[in-house]
């Protein structure tokens, strides 16, 4: 099987720390791969080291190509999609120009309209809200909004900051279901971050546990699932 | 009455010129947000090539056309060479740049042209309607308006439009969406010194043209701005009209202001609407959830 991301000896600093120590890990195309761990353990700073957020050394390779050093906007161009902690919203803008932005850089624009109704058919409460200024949607709603809006660039590979974050329950197990289907369907691959272990060890096929900025253990997320020590004591469940 | 009319109608004319300069003022606050301070020089340059241009025997518009062109190349040119460079640079940097091309571009022009008044053709006839606002002020009116329309055009309907506005307001959720936020400011200097370029060849058969000719014009031109709210265009027009005719009307109705005092009028409007309303008369408050 081809591999979609390739992660070799990744370190990342915030001005003079270094938070991230040389982290590695692969995922296959069309798997997802689920990165755990505590607060502050280099979650998020490992999907922004990715698409160049962050200064960062070790080797980055989509599907075969270097993308270590890319900037941001290249990165995103080969068909990475982040779906940022906090969401990103274009909070002045409305909904639809929210969602448009997201295949801002595609250039096949019939399939761009397209894709925005199937966005609005994934998400109803989106197609309700589509002119409404984006910064006045309600925390879940914004959040559904940054999924629709990663998935508007048709992505390759999504990164995935919690996107459960503040949605309620329902929801969450709405919209886990509509990321397997679009992992399923569209062969999308995904780099989930999760506080919900339960759930991501569920969606994922391989996990990684991240301590202070290293890889403290990794494996098939099943054999995760059944190592009782690990769930207790890496886990809390 | 007819010394009321007159007042505003020439308060409108002079307010027209303030709206050029002021939209140019929010062009580059919506790109980068913060003040040009040598937005008023790069519009009187602007205007210099294009007199050079009609000096050398081009037809007018023609000559207004390209000077449109050259300034949009030159305000990129700008962005890329100078401010580009110091983007992470702290703001007193910035300030030191501003500074440093206001002078390059007025000794500059003075070196290059002299600094004695030259006068600029107008395309519009001579003349007025009954006296109360000439045909040139109608027809500077008219571009402004014109030029509001494109803006809201090009902002409103065009995916570069939209683009633009995604980086001035999330400048990280832009990249991830593959925006390259770097062009999108350098091409928001190049709408900005284009706009400034207009503004300036239809204020110089107004005031003359010379080096200094925007010195007083710029600080009218924020304060319009400011006043009709910094990141909105049509508010900054709107802002520009006003503050002509108020401008007209103190100076005349209330004696002991005068002409004399009539700049710190500005002054004064710009610090009244910010202690009432910090986002300027028609600029958006953002409500926004967290
Ligand atoms: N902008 C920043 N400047 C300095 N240090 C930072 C910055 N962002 C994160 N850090 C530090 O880097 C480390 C890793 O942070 P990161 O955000 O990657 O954690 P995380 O695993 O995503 O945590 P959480 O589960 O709380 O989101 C933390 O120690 C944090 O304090
Ligand atoms: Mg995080």
């Amino acid at each position: 099987m081809a591999v979609m991301l390739q992660v070799e000896d990744l370190a990342a600093y915030y001005g003079p720390t270094k938070v991230l120590h040389g982290i590695s890990f692969t995922l296959e195309e069309g798997g997802i791969t689920t990165i755990l761990g505590a607060n502050g353990a280099g979650k998020t700073t490992t999907l922004r080291a990715v698409c160049g957020m962050v200064r960062a050394t070790g080797k980055v390779t989509l599907a075969g190509e270097a993308i270590s050093g890319l900037t941001t906007e290249s990165v995103a161009r080969r068909g990475v999609a982040h779906v940022p902690e906090g969401r990103g919203t274009f909070t002045r803008l409305s909904t639809e120009e929210n969602l448009r932005l997201g295949a801002i850089s595609r250039r096949d624009h019939d399939a761009v309209e397209a894709d925005l109704e199937r966005m609005y058919n994934y998400f109803p409460v989106l197609r309700e809200r589509r002119l409404q200024q984006a910064g006045t949607l309600s925390g879940g709603e914004q959040q559904m909004l940054a999924i629709a809006r990663a998935l508007m660039l048709r992505p390759r590979l999504m990164l995935l900051d919690e996107p459960s974050f503040g949605l309620a329950p329902l929801i969450v197990r709405e919209m886990f279901r509509i990321l397997r289907r679009i992992n399923e369907e569209e062969r999308v691959s995904m780099l989930l971050v999760e506080q919900n272990a339960a759930l991501a060890l569920d969606l994922a096929d391989t996990a990684y546990l991240l301590e202070t900025g290293r890889v403290a253990m990794s494996g098939p997320a099943k054999e995760i699932v059944a190592d009782e020590q690990v769930r207790r004591s890496y886990l809390g469940y | 009455m007819e010394l009321f009319l007159h007042q505003i109608f020439s308060g409108l004319a002079t307010g027209a010129i303030y709206a050029a300069v002021a939209l140019a003022v929010v062009m580059i606050f919506l790109a980068i947000d913060h003040f040009n301070f040598a937005q008023g020089e790069m519009a009187m340059f602007s205007t210099f090539i294009c007199w050079a241009l009609i000096d050398a025997g081009l037809p007018y518009w023609v000559a207004f056309v390209l000077t449109i062109g050259i300034s949009f190349a030159g305000g990129i040119a700008i962005e890329r060479i100078l401010f580009r460079p110091l983007h992470a640079a702290p703001v007193l940097s910035h300030i030191i740049a501003f500074l440093g091309l206001f002078f390059i571009l007025n000794n500059g022009a003075g070196w290059i042209w002299d600094f004695t008044i030259k006068p600029m053709a107008s395309p519009f006839p001579e003349g007025s309607i009954s006296g109360l606002i000439g045909y040139h002020e109608i027809g500077m009116i008219g571009i402004v308006l014109i030029m509001l329309a494109l803006l809201y055009l090009f902002f409103r309907y065009t995916s570069v439009g939209l683009a633009m506005r995604a980086a001035a307001q999330n400048p990280e959720s832009a990249k991830l969406c593959g925006i390259s936020v770097g062009w999108m400011i350098a091409l928001g200097w190049g709408m900005a010194s284009a706009i400034g370029a207009v503004g300036g060849i239809l204020i110089a058969p107004v005031v003359f043209l010379e080096p200094n000719m925007m010195l007083g014009i710029l600080l009218y031109g924020f304060a319009a701005a400011i006043v009709g709210g910094i990141t909105n265009p049509a508010g900054a027009v709107a802002g520009g009209f006003m503050v002509g005719v108020l401008e007209n009307l103190v100076g005349t109705y209330i004696p002991f202001v005068g002409s004399e005092l009539k700049l710190t009028v500005a002054l004064v409007l710009i610090i009244s609407v910010l202690m009432v309303k910090p986002s300027g008369l028609f600029g958006r408050t953002t409500v926004t959830r967290v």
